[in-house]
């Protein structure tokens, strides 16, 4: 019994030899077919644990770009406030309050922090009511108090307790308003959207990875038989769950993929929708909340990154997975 | 081709020609199952190099176990096994992988994975090693052509005869050119006729120098030659030479 030569016609082995070997051997070994994977079809099928990760990186791709609208937004709204002051005269019995408004408004113009200075009319101020009060009702014999906006010069740290303490003296009956207040209150609902945005981020990877991991444990379920067969002819545990590993990366990528291109496709038309200009008072709603809704380019970056992770995660957790059982089947015999 | 790594002191024989160490060796190997009864015993024996055995014992005995124990995908509840010289217990799965490429076996129910091809199902050994397809394919067809199946290499094995299915698994074993070959039952499934044959093929792959352990309860079958008998009986384990 011999069975070490393999038998080959001469004319084919003289020509698998050599450089033209090199070249000639594809079109001469007959590949009449690809060798079947070692791992039956049933166990290979993935369409719904696809669909489930392509799922999964739209809405992670999704709130990493809300999460991104948010935290520029929220970073224009400070810097355009940060810039604003407002000095509010309240009328007083006994005093006039157009001499009132003009003394804030000379006090403030002496300020060297201070860039602009505008006086709000009365017209402007019961304007600003209106939201509240609706329109149509004659508000002049009201007490409405009159504003004075203050813009600060950039880039300089402002120093207001000259100010403030001028017009206690000179106006008592005026409040200079830095808008700390809604400063911290923004900051404080950007960062709460920005940490909850990440929340759903991590919720998502983990659903991800526990549906992987139930995918690829069902994927098993059904092919101990050939596991065992497997690992009598001599096969690694790594050559195994490279097997399954491969496949589940596949899944993994075309899904992420999916979902990434999705997601990218999403917020290109929402950009063009809301980016020509803001009309009607629902569209207005969404673009004080996230701006002009265009999501900057390392936005689209972080979702091309949550397409990687999301595939990474497919493979890592089937191989983890896959280890786990393997060790578990060994126990079990 | 041995490996003398791990080898144990008590083991190393006086003459350097007899170096080549057991490939078999049960030391006080006990076996149960879980907390049931222990279905071996104080089982102590050797397979030497290209020796023929017949492993035999009623049904139930426990002739399967003890292959299992020799292709560690069972691991004794208590003694020792030394594959090649080499002291298993410790062993990582990888480590227990490459000592099982030099083991072929061959299973009662032949054990063929249904969606390959019977080529594919002969090539498998080699396959899970990540050997390229073009490095093994003549030898694959070589040794379908050996076992007569030449002309069924690309059939699935559901649609083999039993005594196709069997050559194919054979064909399975011996492809990785293993220095011992275990047949469980090999003729638990054939005519006399063909379970005469078979008997042959063993032999014959013997005098090219393969250990053959068959396990088997049929007494015809062992009494067409005289080879070595490993008896099991109450869980242990009688070696008649
Ligand atoms: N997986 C198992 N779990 C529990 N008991 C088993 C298992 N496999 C075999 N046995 C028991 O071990 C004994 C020996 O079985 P086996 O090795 O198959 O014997 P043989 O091959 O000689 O017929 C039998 O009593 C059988 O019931
Ligand atoms: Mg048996």
């Amino acid at each position: 019994m011999s069975m070490s030569e393999p038998p080959a016609s001469g004319l084919r082995a003289r020509l698998m030899t050599g450089l033209g070997g090199v070249l000639l051997k594809p079109l001469l070994v007959p590949r009449d077919r690809v060798l079947a994977p070692v791992l039956p079809a049933k166990s290979r099928s993935g369409a719904a644990l696809m669909l489930v990760i392509a799922i999964m990186t739209f809405l992670a791709s999704l709130t990493a770009g809300a999460v991104h609208l948010v935290a520029d937004a929220s970073r224009d709204w400070s810097r355009t406030i940060a810039r604003e002051m407002t000095i509010q005269i309240r009328p007083a019995p006994g005093r006039n309050l157009d001499a009132d408004v003009a003394a804030a408004a000379d006090l403030a113009r002496r300020q060297r922090v201070i860039e602009e200075v505008r006086v709000m009319d009365r017209r402007e101020g019961e304007k600003l009511l209106e939201p509240w009060l609706g329109t149509g009702l004659d508000l002049g014999d009201l007490p409405v108090p009159r504003l004075v906006v203050l813009r600060l010069a950039a880039g300089l740290a402002p120093d207001l307790s000259g100010l403030r303490a001028a017009l206690a003296e000179r106006v008592p009956n005026a409040l200079l308003d830095d808008h700390k207040l809604w400063l911290s209150r923004l900051k404080a609902m950007a960062d709460t959207l920005v940490g909850i945005g990440l929340m759903i981020l991590t919720l998502v990877l983990v659903a991800t990875a526990l549906a992987v991991a139930f995918a690829t444990r069902g994927a098993m379920a059904g092919t101990a038989q050939i596991i065992d067969v497997l690992h009598l002819v001599g096969a690694e545990d790594s050559y195994i769950a490279r097997q399954f590993q491969g496949h589940f990366l596949r899944l993994g990528l075309r899904g992420g993929a999916a979902g990434a291109l999705a997601a990218s496709g999403f917020f290109i038309v929402a950009g063009l929708v809301f980016g020509r200009g803001a009309q009607g008072s629902a569209l207005e709603q969404v673009e004080a909340l996230f701006g002009r809704f265009s999501l900057p380019l390392w936005g689209y970056l972080s979702v091309l990154v949550i397409g990687v992770l999301v595939a990474v995660v497919t493979g890592v957790v089937s191989r983890v997975t896959v280890y786990r059982t393997l060790r578990g089947m060994e126990q079990a015999q | 081709m041995v490996d003398f790594t791990e080898r144990d002191e008590g083991t190393l024989p006086l003459w350097p020609e007899l170096a080549e160490p057991d490939l078999v060796r049960f030391e006080n190997v006990g076996l149960r199952y879980g907390i049931g009864p222990e279905i071996l015993r104080d089982i102590d024996f050797t397979i030497p190099p290209q020796s023929f055995q017949f492993l035999t014992g009623p049904s139930g005995a426990g002739k399967t176990t003890l292959l299992k124990l020799v292709m560690q995908t069972l691991k004794p509840t208590r003694g020792r096994v030394t594959l090649f010289g080499e002291n298993v217990s410790q062993h990582s799965q990888a480590e227990l992988a490459r000592l099982r490429r030099r083991i072929g076996i061959v299973f009662q129910d032949f054990r063929l994975l249904d969606h390959l091809t019977t080529y594919e199902n002969v090539a498998l050994p080699l396959l899970v090693q990540g050997r390229e397809e073009a490095s093994y394919r003549g030898e694959v067809i070589e040794l379908l052509r050996w076992v007569g199946l030449g002309d069924r290499m690309h059939v699935p094995p559901v649609i083999l005869s039993g005594g196709e299915k069997q050559r194919a698994a054979i064909a399975r074993a011996l492809i990785g050119q293993p220095a011992l070959l275990l047949a469980d039952e090999p003729t638990g499934n054939v005519d006399p006729g063909l379970a005469r044959r078979l008997l042959r093929l063993f032999i014959e792959l013997n005098k090219s120098g393969t250990a053959v352990v068959i396990a088997t309860h049929d007494l015809a079958l062992m009494d067409m030659i005289d080879a070595r008998r490993l008896v099991l009986a109450e869980g242990q384990l009688h070696v008649y030479e």
